[in-house]
């Protein structure tokens, strides 16, 4: 039943994945990213985190796309005009890399002495994970959250409006 | 074998009961808002068809799917076609974790009163109210009209501002619970109900809420006297009526939501525990018609600036506080 539901998921991912890439409307690239994510947050309930598949919705899909969608509606494109996509020249050496590197992971993955191992039953309540964010892993959780704080300080610096005599 | 049956039976059955519930009650809650609305206002409000216009919301989905489907000629049609639908499913996934009632024992087997006891329900809740942003901006989008668009870029920054104080003002009631199940949440609040450990943090809550939901005095998106009616400008027919059926469930959701997180789910003295739930949610749901009734709107800067500059810092106090005093308790 497992593994008919990852392959099933894992299908979703990759052909939302792919339609998201080759959209030439932006919105459209969007829905089909969001599609994508809502597969990879059952993914990961499947295996038995689901903190992991709700941070997955409700910061990639609730946040940071929607964010997305704002830039993109900033640009003001109107639903029938999609711009001019990049020709093969400039695509071209973008795709040989990726594929390069994929066969990489490819090999990697072959040569990895855990691969095709079963993970048994692995389950994660979400106490464990704040128990060991804050117990174990505080020194990390801390020290992103400064660089956080450091980067809302950069945005005002930059945002802010501009005093006489500056900028000119 | 008999086993799964029968709880695939009681799955459907409580689905079931729990749509055609939300459905019937956000249909007269439209027909309940408007006759408030009208009493606050001295005036009758609908009373022409059936008994104290009891027939009415009938007639209104009658007219609605009988109206014609209107596509704008330049819309991106597929987009334009699914995104009312998306906010009503949103409002309406929420109901599968909200637990309305202890679990009640039939036939020896317990049935427990909720459709799934998630052991993330809350961050569920969350992370629906956080994708209902996305019918709101597709739908202005994909209308291709100036005012759709404005709205739908209004609806976005405010839901996306707001729910940040939301999640922040509902973590003092994970922390008392020690847990993000609704059932463990309601259960925790048995004495005392979360309102009267956490007030500022209930405060909060109904602020960002109100802001989240679209509804006035936050109703920006959809300022009439500005932009015509924002990102459902363009939608006619049941299209439009999708809208509102996400609205007014999104409406017994938070009503849903604050009895569950502040007001102590079914617990009460006397009455059974469904009818406290009931009561409780419809309570919540005509604070929210009052506040229609007498509230005017903000400007849309305003807005925004209270959210970020006032909310937020408020709402991580908040945690902080109420953090340091569990400590110190203990």
């Amino acid at each position: 039943m497992t593994t008919v539901l990852f392959y099933i998921l894992g299908f979703i991912m990759l052909t939302a994945t792919l339609l998201c890439i080759t959209r030439r409307n932006p919105v459209h690239a969007v829905i089909y990213l969001v599609a994508g994510f809502f597969a990879l947050a059952l993914m990961f309930y499947l295996l038995g985190a689901p903190l992991a598949a709700a941070w997955q919705i409700i910061v990639y899909a609730g946040a940071i796309m929607v964010l997305f969608l704002f830039i993109i509606m900033m640009l003001g494109l109107a639903p029938q005009e999609t711009p001019e996509g990049p020709g093969w020249r400039r695509w071209g050496p973008l795709v040989l890399l990726s594929a390069s590197l994929m066969v990489c992971t490819v090999l990697l993955i072959m040569q990895d002495p855990a691969a095709g191992k079963e993970i048994g039953d692995f389950y994660l309540a979400p106490q464990a994970v704040g128990e060991s964010l804050f117990g174990r892993y505080v020194l990390a959780v801390e020290m992103v959250s400064f660089q956080l704080l450091f980067a809302t300080i950069g945005a005002y610096l930059l945002g802010r409006p501009l005093s006489k005599g500056e900028g000119q | 074998m008999n086993e799964m049956l029968i709880s695939l039976a009681l799955i459907l059955v409580k689905l079931g009961l729990i749509f055609g519930v939300v459905l019937t009650m956000a249909a007269y809650l439209v027909l309940a808002e408007r006759k408030i609305l009208g009493r606050m206002q001295l005036r009758y409000g609908p009373n022409r068809i059936g008994p104290g216009g009891m027939i009415e919301p009938m007639c209104d989905v009658i007219k609605l799917i009988t109206k014609e489907d209107f596509i704008p000629d330049r819309a991106d049609k597929w987009v334009f076609l699914f995104a009312p639908g998306l906010t009503a499913l949103t409002a309406l996934l929420s109901f599968a974790v909200v637990p309305f009632a202890p679990p009640l024992t039939l036939f020896g087997r317990e049935i427990p009163m909720v459709v799934c006891d998630l052991n993330i329900g809350l961050l569920y809740i969350f992370g629906l109210s956080s994708l209902a942003v996305y019918g709101v901006v597709l739908g202005g989008w994909a209308s291709n009209s100036k005012y759709s668009l404005l709205g739908a870029m209004r609806g976005l920054a405010q839901l996306l501002s707001y729910e940040l104080a939301l999640g922040l003002a509902l973590v003092p009631v994970v922390m008392s619970a020690k847990s993000f199940s609704l059932t463990e949440i309601v259960m925790a609040q048995s004495t005392w109900p979360n309102i009267l450990q956490h007030p500022l943090a209930f405060i909060i809550f109904m602020i960002s809420v109100t802001a989240e939901s679209k509804r006035t005095p936050f109703d920006m998106p959809e300022a009439e006297n500005e932009i015509v009616a924002g990102f459902h400008t363009e939608y006619s027919g049941m299209r439009l009526g999708l809208f509102f059926v996400g609205e007014y469930s999104n409406l017994i959701v938070i009503g849903a939501m604050t009895t569950v997180f502040f007001l102590g789910g079914w617990h009460g003295p006397f009455l059974p525990p469904v009818v406290w739930f009931i009561m409780k949610v419809l309570f919540v749901a005509f604070i929210f018609i009052w506040m229609r009734g007498s509230m005017p709107r903000p400007r849309y800067d305003q807005l925004m600036h209270f959210g970020w500059k006032v909310l937020i810092p408020l709402a991580l106090l908040n945690v902080v506080v109420s953090g340091a005093i569990r400590i110190a308790l203990n």
